[in-house]
């Protein structure tokens, strides 16, 4: 790809990068909080798996920012601030019950799998191969999410009630994940990434009919090709304004790091 | 200390060292013929470059096959870097066939080759590595390592896993 001597270019990609990054660290980390938890010992194994997946793509990620001048991956994982991270709200919220654990994990990657397709094709070359490997991995999530969201969709009246219920918290701030980080503009015009509002259609393609065919009801239409949603999206994510559950997250994540920085274990 | 080109082992002799080192999460695979060593080539400082690409980007096995690499090629004197690469991705297509026999020994059903068309596991027929029947079925598509799946023998009722085709 051209000009990513440009400081522009290179700034609106490390912005891209630590969305992607944050977003795979926190669900991932959300994950892990089932480990020993999930309700039954399958699921207890397949999100502990998850979780390992997803800090594995956010490592990658961070190391693609490494390669930028940015830190090392420990650092930027566990040493970065609250207001320095971009991740979408929607990654941050609390792991709420089984029936939000399994809608956000869902909705999580289906968005992940999306957008590594479209960057599979990007400019940037380190990217496109990180893309083009990490699509591979998400398959196997999919297949768990989606058996989930199937199966409690309408098992019980509890089980709907439940889903529906974390559906509805979860929709708003999903959207939140296609907010788009400072520079998109930029990164179109290099070829680095798509627009979010592109990837956010795609999206919707997906997980609109699925969810409707697990008898829930989604806050979207489409209307003469064009995808609408009836609710607000919650955005600030990517501009680095989150929500208290974040602090506590972090702190949780970072004291021992914090702790005794640069300690070799 | 660096090699001068006359001193080095042959290509031959380090790939022979490669097959010593064992793939930790199958102890009784090696990395070659797991297919995750792309090659190896001869630095301007006299250093041994080794790529290789994981499994599973998550794969905490990735430092200790680094430093198992570098340390079985410093028993021939070879000072090596080991450099993880992603392109190509590895696919369950580059495990040999030497190292298929072996995981239907330790009760591991090996991946189907599947030229690039991966169909999700769930309707994809897997046999028993204990007594070869294709009446099983999938518990769940993750399991102890991230590389494998578990399943349900109805033939013999025995659990066995599975590496994920990828």
């Amino acid at each position: 790809m051209r000009d990513l001597t440009t400081p522009e270019v290179r700034d609106a990609l490390v912005e891209y990068l630590y969305a992607l990054a944050d977003d795979e660290l926190l669900v991932g980390h959300r994950a892990s909080e089932w480990t020993g938890l999930a309700p039954i010992l399958e699921a207890d194994v397949a999100l502990s798996s998850i979780a390992q997946d997803e800090m594995g793509h956010a490592l990658t990620f961070y190391q693609l920012l490494e390669g930028l001048g940015e830190g090392h991956p420990d650092d930027l994982a566990f040493a970065r601030d609250v207001g320095n991270f971009r991740n979408a709200i929607f990654s941050e919220l609390p792991r709420g019950d089984w029936a939000f654990t399994v809608v956000r994990q869902y909705l999580h990657d289906v968005a992940e799998r999306v957008r590594l397709e479209a960057l599979a094709n990007s400019t940037y070359e380190p990217l496109a191969q990180v893309a083009r490997k990490l699509i591979v991995e998400e398959k196997y999530h999919l297949l768990h999410d989606r058996s989930w969201v199937a199966k409690l969709g309408s098992a019980t009246e509890e089980s709907h009630r439940r889903m529906q219920a974390a559906l509805d918290r979860a929709f708003p701030y999903a959207l939140g994940l296609f907010e788009p980080p400072d520079g998109e503009a930029v990164r179109l015009e290099a070829g680095i990434a798509p627009a979010e509002q592109e990837l956010r259609d795609r999206w919707l393609e997906e997980v609109v009919p699925f969810l409707e065919s697990a008898t829930l009801r989604v806050p979207a239409r489409q209307e003469n090709g064009t995808w609408q949603v009836l609710v607000e999206p919650v955005y600030g994510g990517r501009r680095g304004r989150h929500t208290e559950y974040l602090e506590t997250l972090l702190d949780a994540m970072q004291m021992v790091y914090r702790m005794e920085p640069g300690a070799k274990w | 200390m660096v090699m001068s080109a006359t001193s080095r082992p042959s290509d031959q002799a380090i790939w022979a060292a490669l097959d010593d080192v064992k793939d930790p999460e199958v102890p009784v695979v090696s990395v070659v013929e797991m297919g995750i060593i792309q090659g190896f080539e001869w630095n301007e400082a006299g250093r041994l470059v080794v790529r290789m690409t994981p499994t599973f980007t998550g794969c905490p096995a990735i430092e200790m096959m680094r430093q198992a690499i570098r340390e079985r090629l410093a028993m021939l004197g070879v000072e090596a870097t080991v450099e993880v690469v992603l392109d190509p991705p590895w696919t369950s297509d580059r495990i040999a066939d030497s190292a298929r026999e072996k995981m239907k020994q330790i009760g591991l059903a090996p991946p189907a080759r599947h030229g690039g068309m991966i169909e999700l596991d769930l309707i994809q027929v897997v046999r028993c590595p204990y007594c070869n029947s294709d009446d099983t079925t999938l518990e769940n598509p993750f399991g102890p390592t991230l590389c494998r799946a578990m399943y349900y023998c109805n033939a013999c009722q025995q659990p066995f896993e599975k590496f994920k085709a990828l």
